[in-house]
């Protein structure tokens, strides 16, 4: 199992690497000087070389690259061009925020999405099937960022309640710290509830006519153990693989949500950054979500051993 | 399979092939009615589909309004008999800035799935049918770009290319290829196992002919599946974008567009401009889900599970 987590970490390097390349060249192309840009905004410098060579922006690409890569392996992601306060401090601020809200749209996701999936496979084909089906392919329809909208507006029009736009930490007030977090966590979980709820129902019935199956059934065991246990475990190994994917998708919906609802978070952070051309904090954040996703990825592939345990590494 | 599938499918009877255009039209209603007995649901997607596709040819005749015509003394008026969705915060006619909305999609929809089925079936037949070290590196690469999340990653390739029709066609092709090229590779490979692929290259046929005259003719339903729910997926992201302000500038009317900006604040005055825009992006991807997943039920089993690409 070592041996193998080792290996997995080695092929995800070359990965990695050509991730990072992508994450220090796109914000580079931007059109659109930042140091223009600071330089009408904020007097900052005396004039643009002056404040390029401050900034190290003068260099040729390559070895801006490779400058870049060295501090982050010591764990410098640079500071803000902006604020000049450092990224990875600001990202470990902002970072938790993220977590809490896409762990929560996962959790939401899943609680929802399998039950509603193993019910539409031991009933398929049935008028439930059909709806259930129906609905899922709505959700992965309907635009997150439509359905806040609609949360926000309408209860303001019908009740005068709107949800709280100020941010309150953990330490101030613990439940209204965790009850802002549910609406937005809940909406932006409605699409990956349906991709899950779609691939369970999807595996579970094709695991239900296995042979195995059939023999729990012949020895008289009761729905509930048949489906439940002797089934659903096998059907949930894509299930988790997809969990993976969703992960990466649920990050990326935060770019929505935390502005939507006014989260100081990192989806926040990298919007707020690519209006302003901060490239630092772009490659920060960036560099971060792509660990996270392959770090996820990872933790699939080892929790697969769990589930099943022909899989041996 | 059952007998009934067999007689269905029309495109292996020579006879009927044959014997000219108007048994063609025939064949083409039969199959159509064939699949909307098996597939209702998709059929209902296929409806909604057409629907969209005419109202984005046609709109300037649908349309009552020109999209950017400020109509005087009608700022945010309900929707009633004169004006169906009502009117935004500028005196425009929200029904018609609708009607424009769906060519502004349909072509951001279409150049985006078609630049990423040509770029994957380019790349993914390639990887598949040559393998060794291309392919490796290859993967490498789709690796990467697919570890990111797809939001991220695109508004950062906006923020580079600046907003405009074409960019976030060009973002949005390149993108999808990445997703589509795995796919259309795997098929590759399957197909390559079967015998006639040998017998090609027995008869001497070379990697180019291979390619296109056995390999591509036998992934094409799977690319037809891929473009279809990947039509879905790009007119979600399409609006995702143009929300961020990042897709379709105004006075444009991409559906995104009207759901942000200056009119938010408005909204709570005139809801209506917030509730129809969102229906209509709601209606244009479901539509178009329905349909692939019938059409992949139908054409391709093997492809079940997965979906259109939930963005934001």
């Amino acid at each position: 199992m070592k041996r193998y987590v080792f290996r997995r970490l080695l092929v995800a390097i070359p990965s990695l690497l050509i991730a990072s390349l992508i994450v220090f060249s796109l914000p580079r192309l931007l059109p659109g000087d930042v140091v223009q840009l600071m330089l009408e905004e904020k007097a900052y410098g005396k004039d643009l070389e002056d404040l390029r060579a401050k900034l190290g922006l003068n260099r040729p690409m390559h070895i801006q690259y490779v400058e870049w890569l060295g501090q982050v392996v010591r764990g410098d992601l640079g500071e803000s061009l902006w604020t000049r306060r450092p990224v990875l401090e600001e990202l470990a601020r902002r970072l938790p925020i993220s977590l809490e809200l896409g762990m929560m749209a996962l959790a939401f996701a899943v609680v929802i999405a399998v039950p509603i999936g193993v019910l539409a496979a031991i009933r398929q084909d049935t008028l439930a099937d059909y709806a259930m089906r129906s609905m899922a392919i709505l959700g992965l329809s309907v635009p997150g960022f439509w359905i806040a909208t609609l949360c926000v507006l309408l209860p303001a029009i019908w009740w005068g309640w709107s949800p709280p736009i100020q941010f309150t930490a953990f330490s101030a007030n613990p439940w209204a710290h965790f009850a802002q977090f549910l609406l937005p966590a809940f909406i932006l979980g409605i699409a990956s509830a349906a991709a899950i709820m779609r691939l369970t129902r999807g595996t579970l019935l094709e695991v239900l006519r296995q042979d195995y199956v059939r023999t729990a059934w012949a020895k008289g065991m009761r729905e509930r153990v048949v489906v439940l246990k002797h089934s659903l475990k096998n059907a949930m190994i894509p299930v988790v693989t997809v969990l993976g994917i969703q992960v990466a998708q649920i990050l990326g919906g935060t770019v929505i949500f935390e502005s939507i609802f006014g989260l100081p978070g990192m989806g926040r952070f990298l919007f707020d950054a690519i209006n302003q051309r901060d490239y630092p904090v772009i490659q920060g954040v960036n560099l971060l979500i792509v660990s996270v996703v392959v770090l996820m990825n990872l933790l699939v592939d080892a929790f697969y051993a769990f589930l099943d345990p022909r899989i041996r590494y | 399979m059952r007998s009934d599938q067999i007689e269905v499918a029309p495109w292996g009877d020579r006879t009927i092939n044959k014997s000219g255009s108007p048994n063609r039209i025939a064949v083409l209603i039969a199959s159509t009615w064939q699949f909307t007995k098996r597939k209702p649901l998709g059929a209902l997607g296929g409806v909604i589909v057409l629907g969209l596709l005419i109202m984005a040819i046609f709109a300037s005749w649908i349309a009552p309004y020109k999209y950017d015509e400020t109509i005087a003394g009608a700022r945010m008026k309900a929707p009633g008999a004169q004006f169906w969705m009502g009117t935004d915060n500028l005196g425009r006619d929200v029904f018609s800035r609708v009607v424009y909305g769906a060519s502004v999609s349909v072509t951001v929809g279409f150049g985006a799935v078609l630049l990423a089925n040509v770029l994957a079936a380019l790349v993914g037949v390639t990887s598949g049918y040559f393998g060794g070290a291309y392919d490796i590196c290859v993967q490498r690469v789709v690796d990467a770009w697919q570890s990111f999340p797809f939001l991220v990653v695109i508004l950062s390739m906006m923020a580079v290319l600046g907003p405009g029709m074409l960019n976030l066609i060009l973002a949005l092709g390149v993108l999808g290829a990445a997703a589509g090229s795995r796919v259309i590779r795997g098929a590759t490979i399957s197909v390559m196992q079967n015998t006639y692929v040998e017998a090609a290259r027995a008869l001497g046929a070379g990697h180019l002919r291979i390619m296109v005259r056995y390999l591509l003719p036998n992934v094409a339903a799977t690319i037809i599946i891929l473009a279809t729910i990947g039509l879905g997926a790009a007119i979600l992201a399409e609006s995702a974008l143009s929300f961020l302000g990042f897709g379709v500038p105004p006075p444009y009317p991409s559906w995104g567009a009207m759901l942000s900006g200056s009119g938010r604040s408005f909204m709570y005055r005139a809801p209506w401009m917030a509730i129809w825009p969102g229906a209509a992006i709601s209606l244009a991807v479901f539509g178009f889900n329905m349909l692939g997943d019938a059409l992949r039920d139908v054409l391709d089993p093997r492809l079940r599970g997965g979906g259109g690409r939930p963005v934001g």
